[in-house]
């Protein structure tokens, strides 16, 4: 693997960002080059190629941490932004410890898609709109994007790390707008992974017919429901719900300020024992794999809820030696613009042992949320919220009619603790997760979970 | 700069393409972040960079990069041109003319184009040294924590600034740039009450730090953490509801985004086919101003060099224009109505809206709580970017407020959703307060507090 600075240029800026001091010193480099393209109203357009390369330096000491970063990757600008770093401490010279390089092994790509003609890739979106019309003349419009990146990255800190990775990643997204008389709905789907152009092998176009299908299955909606019921969750992207409601109150930056409903309560039962959870950054080609964080630690498999009890938070390297915890793997960053904090890769729901129709069978009356459009937490108070993208009424045990316009609003404890049986299916999808104004992938997954109560907000009152 | 972005542009028509326009732009920015009384990081930075918009005849690319030599101009320029032969071709694609009248140069005595004179930059900024910025951060959650003895502490007071220097050149003769500047700050204030941990947001903003009042910031931040100690969730009704200016700046913001042509003309908006028609209820006035000196989105030119300005949107009820770029104006048999954004060297440019302008009434925020009576004050929603159908408008986003019961505030509320369409809901618009307030939320918008007649409320 190509190192984008030497041992020799890192050793001198680390030396320089702790000129005045400080506990803690590292340098994250990084080059990205990526290419995006959409179809919209059939036109290939938007055509678009990026390259950026640049360096952040970080000096920590005591609780503060001192941050710069420059665009290029030449040496000495490296060496000015660890000065500017540095300039704000007024304490003794200290010394990082020798380099000593770390292997790694990205995770493999079989077909690098900067090798790929860019016209080929112009094709795969016209294969989708194809697919997408194809659906029946009531999809009234169809736009679907193709994005790739590379992003290679070296990090080197005081206590002697000094490694690297090397990451590609592929998306597609299609969105289908179905219109009849006057109701227009959309639906849409997405296909992304940390693996090459190999994705596309198989039947890419199945997302664009998914997207169609969800926009004229609304066509047919009746409105929400409105007040508390049983709700099944769809799996697959329907895992962005345990992402919002538990992942990001196990973040340890939230834990430490008390800003997390998780507070004080590692070790105990906030599930039914029925529940066993993940946070994974290893996966083979899952969207939120990386080989290391963006810290240098190699990611790993963490559980976090076992039967139903909560037995580890997230620690990026900040977060955990605060509290002398061992980092898992999540100081993760959205380029070398940012400074790491604790995030999660790919986070799931473990496989239960529940049929999804048996689950849906034994609701009277509820809400079947297939899918999400996205959602928001407050980690200090524990509220959430979710916009169903796809979602059902159930009657009498039955998925009876398709819903639009639901929202699923409520307390994290409350709903986790209220997960009464978990399914057997299992599937991981790729969301973009925002945090600290860094976006970064996840992966989110489960298969189908039912939750006891949970207040539904239709416009049927 | 200027120097730079001209070099572009002759590296693009090297390279095949028939026009070609070129954005570079530099940027320095500060943030300081603190909690618990200790500074927790303190940023600084530089960014530079250069995008490339290449025509070939109709069909269009971009490339943007960050290596600026001559050969790494030349290579994203022939990037750029590469990117548009892959491209389908648009017949209404080609860059801007340039106005009659030459740019404004950042209020250079040449030419002055803009009918207001537009001061972008404080220039103190640079006085501020990071010390002092730091201690204007902890100043913000020292004001949130004397506020009231329920606030537990803050999660985060954040101070953060932006310089910004923007050239702009094309084929067709364009040659523009500003300086601009803009900074904020915020605090989330966290309340303990009987039943779990509330919290509150405080903001402000500003073109330099001297703008920024922390007490004001932090004691805003507290007081709506303490507001909601002890919520609940009210019951499923049909009612009332009062949107204070930051609730009602994020619906402002979506609104625009319906009112954009290039939603409108891909079918993508609720908006759509509505020219000229009655949209909302003659209370409410919109305007979208370029110009106005202290909008965070005021330039002298648009993203494509097209001048900016004031335009109205809804007047009188009726649904006066859409906002356009050349794109859309060429496609939509209009003019740009300077309305083309970036978000940096790295995006090309689309239409949004720039600053949106929401005309204030006469009412106090006491009055039109009176004019409700028996309501819910809407003070916060989550879930806006999932919970919106933009193309029909239908919405259903989480909620937390207060209950307004015989014309006054009565308990916090939390937990529910609010649901509407954004056409309805703007129809609906019963009264308009005189509370006007930047809010920097998906946009630029300024706005005062709303009085919507109807509207669905879920709970329990």
């Amino acid at each position: 693997m190509s190192e984008l600075i030497d041992a020799e240029v890192a050793g001198r800026v680390l030396s320089a960002a702790l000129a005045n001091g400080g506990d803690f010193a590292e340098v994250f480099a990084e080059r990205s080059a990526g290419m995006t393209m959409a179809i919209d109203e059939s036109r290939v357009e938007a055509v678009q190629a990026g390259a950026s390369a640049g360096a952040g330096v970080r000096v920590i000491s005591g609780a503060t941490t001192y941050f710069s970063h420059v665009d290029g990757l030449d040496p000495a600008d490296i060496e000015r932004a660890a000065g500017e770093a540095a300039a704000a401490l007024r304490a003794e010279r200290a010394e990082p410890r020798s380099l000593s390089a770390i292997r790694t092994t990205p995770l493999p790509v079989e077909v690098a898609p900067a090798e790929v003609a860019a016209e080929r890739k112009a094709e795969l979106l016209r294969e989708l709109d194809e697919r997408a019309r194809a659906a029946g003349p009531e999809i009234a419009q169809f736009t679907a994007s193709y994005a790739e990146v590379r992003r290679e990255v070296s990090v080197a800190n005081s206590e002697g790390l000094f490694s690297g990775d090397d990451r590609t990643r592929v998306r597609i997204g299609a969105q289908a707008v179905a219109r009849r008389d006057g109701t227009v709905e959309t639906g849409a789907e997405t296909l992304g992974a940390h693996r090459g152009f190999e994705l596309f092998d198989d039947d890419p176009g199945s997302i664009a017919a998914d997207a169609s299908r969800k926009a004229l299955t609304l066509l047919d909606a009746g409105p929400a429901p409105a007040g508390s019921m049983p709700v099944v969750v769809g799996g697959g992207f329907g895992g962005v719900l345990f992402h919002e409601m538990t992942g990001h109150g196990l973040e340890a930056d939230h834990i430490q300020k008390g800003a997390s409903v998780y507070v004080g309560k590692l070790g105990e039962q906030v599930a039914q024992p029925l529940l066993t959870a993940y946070d994974d950054g290893r996966l083979p080609g899952e969207w939120g794999s990386d080989a290391i964080d963006d810290e240098g630690v190699p990611t790993q498999k963490t559980r976090v809820i076992e039967d139903g009890r909560l037995i580890a938070f997230l620690y990026d390297g900040v977060t955990a030696r605060r509290e002398g915890a061992a980092p898992t793997g999540n100081g993760r960053r959205e380029s070398f613009r940012h400074l790491p904090v604790p995030r999660m890769t790919n986070t799931y729901i473990a496989p239960g042992d529940a049929e999804p129709e048996t689950m849906i069978a034994e609701v009277k009356r509820g809400f079947y949320a297939v899918s999400f459009a996205g959602g928001q937490v407050d980690p200090a108070t524990g509220d959430f919220v979710f916009g169903v993208s796809e979602g059902y009424l159930i009657e009498g045990g039955k998925v009876t009619r398709p819903c639009r316009g639901a929202t699923l609003i409520g307390n994290c404890l409350e709903a986790l603790a209220a997960i009464d049986a978990v399914g057997n299916d299992f599937e991981i999808k790729t969301g973009v997760c925002g945090k600290a104004g860094q976006r970064v992938p996840v992966g989110t997954g489960q298969g189908h979970v039912r939750i006891q109560a949970m207040t539904v907000g239709g416009t049927e009152v | 700069m200027i120097a730079l972005a001209r070099q572009a542009v002759e590296a693009a028509t090297a390279a095949g393409a028939s026009d070609a326009e070129a954005y570079a732009a530099e940027d320095s920015g500060r943030e300081v972040r603190v909690h618990g009384g200790e500074v927790e990081s303190l940023s600084a930075a530089t960014q530079r960079g250069i995008g490339i918009r290449a025509w070939i005849g109709k069909r269009v690319g971009y490339a943007y990069g960050t290596d600026l030599s001559a050969a790494g101009v030349a290579a994203l320029a022939a990037r750029a041109a590469e990117a548009a032969r892959i491209a389908d071709e648009d017949e209404f694609a080609g860059p801007p003319f340039p106005a009659e009248v030459p740019l404004d140069l950042n209020g250079d005595t040449s030419g002055n184009t803009s009918e207001r004179e537009v001061a972008l930059r404080d220039p103190t900024l640079g006085e501020w040294a990071p010390d002092r910025l730091a201690e204007l951060a902890l100043a913000i959650e020292s004001a949130a924590l004397a506020t009231d003895s329920r606030i537990a502490g803050v999660e985060q007071a954040v101070y953060a600034d932006s310089a910004e220097s923007v050239a702009l050149v094309s084929s067709l003769g364009i040659e523009g740039e500003y300086s601009s500047s803009s900074c904020y700050g915020y605090v989330q204030a966290l309340a303990e009450g009987e039943d779990g941990r509330e919290t509150g947001l405080g903001f402000d903003l500003g073109r330099g730090p001297a703008a920024l009042d922390p007490a004001t910031i932090g004691r805003e931040g507290a007081e709506r953490a303490v507001a909601m100690i002890g919520a609940g969730k009210p019951k499923s009704r049909t009612c009332p509801v009062v949107l204070d200016p930051t609730v009602a700046a994020s619906f402002i913001a979506l609104i625009g985004r319906g009112l954009t042509a290039s939603a409108v003309q891909r079918g993508r908006s609720p908006f759509a086919e509505r020219l000229g028609e009655e949209v909302a209820n003659p209370v409410l006035a919109l305007h979208d101003d370029g110009l106005d000196p202290d909008g965070f989105a005021s330039a002298p030119f648009d993203a494509e060099g097209v001048p900016r300005r004031r335009t109205a949107l809804i007047e009188a009820s009726v649904l006066r224009t859409y906002l356009h770029d050349t794109y859309t104006a060429n496609r939509g048999d209009a003019a740009s109505t300077g309305n083309a954004s970036r978000s940096g060297y790295r995006s090309q440019p689309a239409v949004s809206a720039s600053n949106l302008i929401v005309a204030p009434g006469e009412l106090s925020f006491a009055e039109l709580l009176g004019d409700a009576n028996d309501g819910v004050l809407i003070t916060d929603v989550a879930g806006l970017h999932s919970g919106v159908n933009p193309v029909s408008g239908v919405f259903s986003v989480g909620a937390s407020g207060r209950v307004i019961r015989d014309g006054e505030l009565a308990e916090p509320l939390r937990e529910f959703t609010i649901a509407s369409d954004l056409v309805s809901m703007l129809r609906a618009v019963r009264a308009v307060g005189a509370d006007s307030r930047w809010v920097p939320f998906g946009g630029s918008v300024r706005t005062p507090s709303l009085l919507v007649g109807e509207m669905t409320v879920a709970g329990s």
